[in-house]
């Protein structure tokens, strides 16, 4: 399955963040969105998850326009992963997973026994079982992205999309993050998520899109994209670039 | 598969509350009735046979008490059922049932209805068609405005309506007669339950046991919608028709009470919080517990209202009293049942 952006114009009311832009996210890869700060990195995302019109253009989810999709269909094909999840109310970390199945039952059903099920095996993959009974807000960041990834996993989805996973978390459990959203893309999910760091674009995606004031600046493979010159003229600041003699690895640092 | 923590204690608790209020409204008054009495008359009425107590007891306690003490459940309970929704919709734990417009509308619609001297039937009417029509303005001038946080607009636009409606009261309050209206207003729109009769219960009970059915339906979906808009929408919620739905269900309960017992605040703001202490914010549990716990504290109010001074003392006295440093005290020492580190 492939979701996918084809002459997209986006943004918000009458104001357009960005023009002319094409993407396509297939089912078993990782897409990773790079770009300065309101380069409209997240405003392509939201209108990718069906949560904006697009201005002009159009998303297609499979053979279907995306708009064709009522919400709850729509919502067993694409998860939201989102940034930093203001909780206003302290339910339990299972209520939060739970969450994640509500697009399979009525609108006047509660989750099933099935669902509780899907939740738990959710809440074990990400290890986080434990902690099913505790506040959503009384565990740590790092645990709080785990379940919000499992919550999205609970929908049983195609397609998983995360805006920067990695923001605000420690230097462990980014690493911790990276390595799942890897893992998504070997059961066979479509991933796409946005990121400040290139590095974590390097150890987590298997593509890079460069998006800059609004406009497509360069995709393809990770390691062909992000290159200094290319992230030096994307951030508009110097870069340095660091390899590994040993493992052909190499990373970038700011500055 | 561990299921969620308990939820038994907390709803015990609750209904040992209600219980209490009802025994306590049954037996104090003017003319006490002792408790082993109450639990005589209950059980015979229940299983049938004599009670073996004097008439007049059984009179006080179905004829005088009998529809005051179900009127006060049930508005006890509306007005938390409907905090408790407009708390989760808003996502915001110091939202009340006034926020949208829907006690300032009924009240304007109700001082409008004494000052044209138009019988009870007409007041009650007007207040209820005040409190929809306020909420159905407060929302679609808040659809009007196209904003990223559709809930803050219309919030706002709720206060800013109900300042309006409030200067409408004044206004009929200043131009009415001062000896025969203005007494029947101010006592009104203090709220009391004095004047209930067995034909307001049945008026009490059909609206808001309608506008209860659809938000206990809709249980699960409303704690999805607590989370933010676009998240509840990437999870499949239709919330746009969702929010219609449940702020017309909270407001018919809400205008329901207010129609037939007057402007009692604050129980919609206190009682969904201590709810949601006893049996955490999932509103499967939160609805009954609130619900529970509303109507006990108001008949304990109420109670109150008709005791404690030689003449009646207006409940939204009472509740302003109690309510107030209750929920100051609740905002320093409980936060963390709703607060984000």
């Amino acid at each position: 399955m492939i979701l996918s952006g084809h002459g997209l114009a986006i943004g918000y009311k009458d104001h357009v963040v960005g023009r002319d832009l094409d993407i396509a996210l297939a089912t078993g890869e990782v897409l990773a969105l790079l770009g300065p700060n309101g380069g409209g990195k997240t405003t392509l995302l939201k209108t990718l998850l069906g949560l904006l019109a697009p201005k002009a253009g159009e998303v297609r989810l499979g053979d279907r326009a995306l708009s064709s999709y009522a919400s709850r269909e729509r919502a067993r094909l694409i998860a939201y992963v989102p940034q930093s999840h203001a909780a206003t109310f302290a339910f339990t970390v299972e209520t939060v997973v739970l969450m994640g199945r509500t697009a399979h039952g009525g609108l006047f059903s509660r989750p099933s026994a099935a669902d509780h099920a899907v939740a738990g095996r959710m809440l074990e993959r990400f290890g986080i079982a434990h902690l099913c009974e505790r506040p959503y807000t009384e565990i740590s960041g790092g645990e709080r992205q785990l379940a919000l990834l499992a919550r999205a996993l609970a929908q049983e989805p195609q397609f998983v999309v995360l805006d920067e996973p990695t923001a605000s978390l420690d230097f462990g459990n980014q690493g911790r993050v990276l390595h799942e959203i890897r893992a998504l893309a070997a059961s066979g999910h479509g991933v796409l998520f946005t990121t400040h760091d290139p590095n974590h674009a390097m150890r987590a995606a298997d593509r890079a899109y460069l998006l800059r004031a609004g406009a497509l600046v360069g995709q393809g493979a990770v390691h062909a994209v992000l290159q200094r010159e290319q992230l030096e003229a994307l951030y508009d600041a110097a870069v340095q670039r660091i390899a590994d003699r040993d493992g052909g690895q190499s990373a970038f640092l700011p500055g | 598969m561990v299921r969620s923590r308990s939820a038994a204690p907390g709803l015990l608790v609750a209904f040992a509350v209600l219980v209490a209020g009802l025994l306590l409204s049954f037996a104090v008054g003017r003319y006490p009735v002792s408790l082993g009495d109450l639990i005589h008359v209950i059980v015979a009425k229940l299983g049938g046979g004599a009670a073996g107590v004097p008439p007049a007891v059984e009179d006080v306690i179905w004829q005088v008490r009998g529809p005051r003490v179900l009127a006060a459940a049930l508005v006890g309970a509306a007005l938390a059922i409907a905090g408790t929704a407009f708390q989760g919709l808003f996502r915001n734990p110091l939202v009340s049932p006034d926020i949208l417009g829907a006690s300032s509308g009924a009240a304007l619609g109700a001082v409008l209805g004494i000052y044209f001297s138009l019988d009870v039937f007409a007041i009650e009417g007007l207040a209820f068609a005040g409190g929809l029509g306020a909420v159905a303005a407060v929302y679609l001038i808040g659809a009007a405005v196209r904003a990223r946080d559709p809930v803050l607009v219309l919030v706002l636009t709720g206060v800013v309506i109900g300042a309006l409606l409030g200067a409408g009261v004044g206004l009929i309050k200043y131009l009415a007669d001062p000896y025969n209206q203005l007494p029947a207003m101010t006592f009104w729109l203090l709220g009391s339950l004095a004047a209930v009769s067995a034909l307001d219960l049945v008026r009490l009970l059909v609206p808001i046991a309608l506008g209860t059915l659809v938000l206990v339906a809709l249980r699960w979906r409303m704690n999805v919608m607590s989370l933010s808009e676009e998240e509840a929408r990437a999870l499949g919620v239709p919330t746009a028709a969702l929010r219609i739905a449940i702020v017309a269900a909270a407001t018919l309960v809400t205008s329901a009470s207010v129609a037939s017992a007057g402007i009692i605040g604050w129980v919609g703001l206190v009682v969904p919080h201590i709810a949601r202490t006893l049996v955490g914010p999932d509103f499967a549990r939160l609805i009954p517990a609130a619900a529970l716990l509303g109507a006990g504290f108001l008949l304990a109010i109420d109670t109150l209202a008709r005791t404690a001074a030689p003449v009646e003392i207006p409940l939204g006295i009472l509740t302003a009293f109690v309510g107030t440093p209750f929920f100051i005290w609740l905002l320093t020492s409980v936060a963390k049942t709703w607060s984000v580190s």
